[in-house]
């Protein structure tokens, strides 16, 4: 289903993702793990096509992404890592721009909607402008408009940052009942590795911009002989901690449209 | 078709829902208009040019529109901030339709925008001498608000940040607003003068609107039609590419 060659991505002088390789089967789930700056939001940009490889072939479907980006876009689904909702439209106006760029037929998609909004506990509060939820309520929001339309590819860039235990398990209910009942595959990044160890039936783990191993949890534990997917995970990317450098514009603009009265 | 309409959309509910920014931004119209039209009145009446706020008056609601649809073009500046421009990026939808629908919307609430300080204007003592041309009035707000949206969205889908933005706002705005003829009539200028006012685009959007409202005209009518609808479609081309070519 994704079949990646060789893909590589270049700031200036700094290599993000470097010669990468690897393919995921059609409904399978997969967890693509790493520290922070390891180059794995970079990989999912490049998958989604929101960035263009420096080099590499990049397969979804089949299909070539940089050669057709609007019909690979009809296959996957996202959930971001960091917000990508709209604050001044309300929870349910953000699901019906969703499921209007993704084509939905009028009727599925407010059923759908409901059902969703429901099921991450937000239904009541579906009149309501975003930008006045906590949290992890966007969070939630966030995931619910992710799985609005039903993907055959869904990517999760660390969908559970930030959450708390009922809504993890909650998510990733839903997300295995999709990959078993509809055939979803899935594509994951997170840093809690008793979640990867859970769901994801395969793993890679990159580091630096390179895959240092592949397997499926159990492989990954004995090729490093150790008992957890936690310590295989220390034991392949080094203890050291990594940072990441801060968003300082972002932050700035916040602190400005805080000041012209609107919460974000 | 209803993609378009879903963010032209958004853009109308957004600006319903910021009440504060709504009057806030009335405040510089008025400003202009008050001291500007009763300050700078007796001068005028005496330079032989009649009333400065009949005069004045349609410069303003030119410059409302110039900055509403300017801004809200550069609000993908703010998607891009908060994410939300990630959202429409993925999205199966050919990026020509998102651009087409935020420059729509943002062209609309620029003339809503446009249409209040108008009224504003009325009590403050403006009056239309043609009645019958007024409703060209309309046409001419439309035109100013889709040329200058269609800029915004082009110059925001190459900004990366705010600080770009007050650099826009300094070199490009400002002077479009003060070169356009909004506040001085046009002819009888230096030629210098003259010939970058001539290349503004603005300058035929406050002609248009003078034309419709005072019967009072500097390039006439067709040739601000055809120079704004013209300017309108090429920005709207190198909008489209520069939006088609957004990475996050």
């Amino acid at each position: 289903m994704i079949e990646v060659q060789n893909l590589t991505k270049k700031f200036g002088d700094f290599t993000a993702v470097d010669a990468i390789s690897f393919d995921v089967a059609g409904g399978e789930i997969f967890a693509f793990l790493g520290p922070n700056g390891a180059g794995k939001t970079t990989t999912i940009k490049m998958l989604t096509t929101l960035l263009t490889p420096t080099s590499g072939t990049l397969r979804i479907d089949g299909l070539d992404v940089s050669r057709n980006p609007n019909e690979v876009r009809k296959r996957f689904g996202i959930v971001f890592q960091d917000p990508s909702l709209d604050g001044d439209l309300t929870a349910w106006e953000n699901m019906e721009l969703h499921g209007i760029f993704y084509h939905m037929p009028r009727k599925l998609r407010i059923e759908r909607t409901e059902q969703l909004l429901k099921l991450f506990e937000l239904w009541e509060r579906r009149k309501e402008q975003v930008k006045l939820f906590s949290g992890g309520m966007k969070r939630r929001l966030e995931i619910a408009r992710g799985l609005l339309h039903t993907p055959k590819i869904l990517f999760l860039d660390e969908p559970t940052l930030g959450l708390d235990p009922q809504t993890r398990n909650q998510l990733w209910i839903h997300v295995k009942h999709l990959n078993q009942t509809e055939g979803v595959t899935v594509f994951l990044t997170t840093h809690y590795m008793d979640e990867a160890d859970r769901v994801a039936q395969r793993i890679a783990v990159i580091d630096h911009g390179k895959i240092v191993a592949q397997g499926s949890p159990n492989e990954l534990k004995r090729q490093t002989e150790t008992e957890s997917l936690e310590e295989a995970f220390l034991a392949l990317t080094g203890s050291t901690i990594r940072d990441e450098s801060a968003n300082v514009s972002a932050d700035q603009m916040r602190a400005m449209a805080r000041m012209w009265g609107n919460r974000r | 078709m209803k993609v378009i309409y879903i963010l032209w959309l958004r853009e109308l509910r957004r600006y319903s829902r910021s009440r504060a920014q709504l009057i806030a931004s009335l405040g510089q119209p008025l400003m202009y208009l008050l001291a500007l039209g009763f300050g700078l009145g007796p001068v005028f009446q005496k330079a032989g040019q009649g009333s400065y706020l009949q005069f004045v008056a349609p410069g303003v609601i030119a410059m409302t529109i110039l900055f509403s649809s300017v801004f809200s073009g550069i609000g993908l500046l703010w998607d891009r901030q908060f994410g939300f421009l990630k959202e429409t990026l993925v999205a199966p939808v050919p990026r020509i339709q998102v651009m087409l629908g935020r420059t729509l919307g943002a062209a609309t609430v620029a003339v809503l925008q446009g249409c209040l300080v108008t009224i504003v204007c009325f009590i403050a003592g403006f009056r239309f001498t043609h009645l019958a041309l007024s409703p060209l009035a309309l046409v001419f707000m439309l035109l100013i608000a889709c040329l200058f949206a269609a800029l915004g969205t082009a110059i925001g889908s190459m900004l990366q940040n705010m600080q770009g933005f007050q650099l826009i706002m300094n070199f490009l705005v400002m002077p479009i607003f003060f070169l356009s003829g909004a506040l001085f009539p046009l002819n009888g200028l230096p030629k210098v003068l003259g010939f970058i006012t001539s290349l503004d685009p603005l300058a035929y959007g406050v002609d248009g609107l003078r034309s419709a409202l005072l019967a009072r005209a500097h390039f006439g009518m067709a040739i601000d039609v055809a120079v704004l609808v013209g300017v309108t479609i090429v920005l709207l081309i190198i909008g489209s590419r520069l939006f088609a070519r957004i990475q996050a």
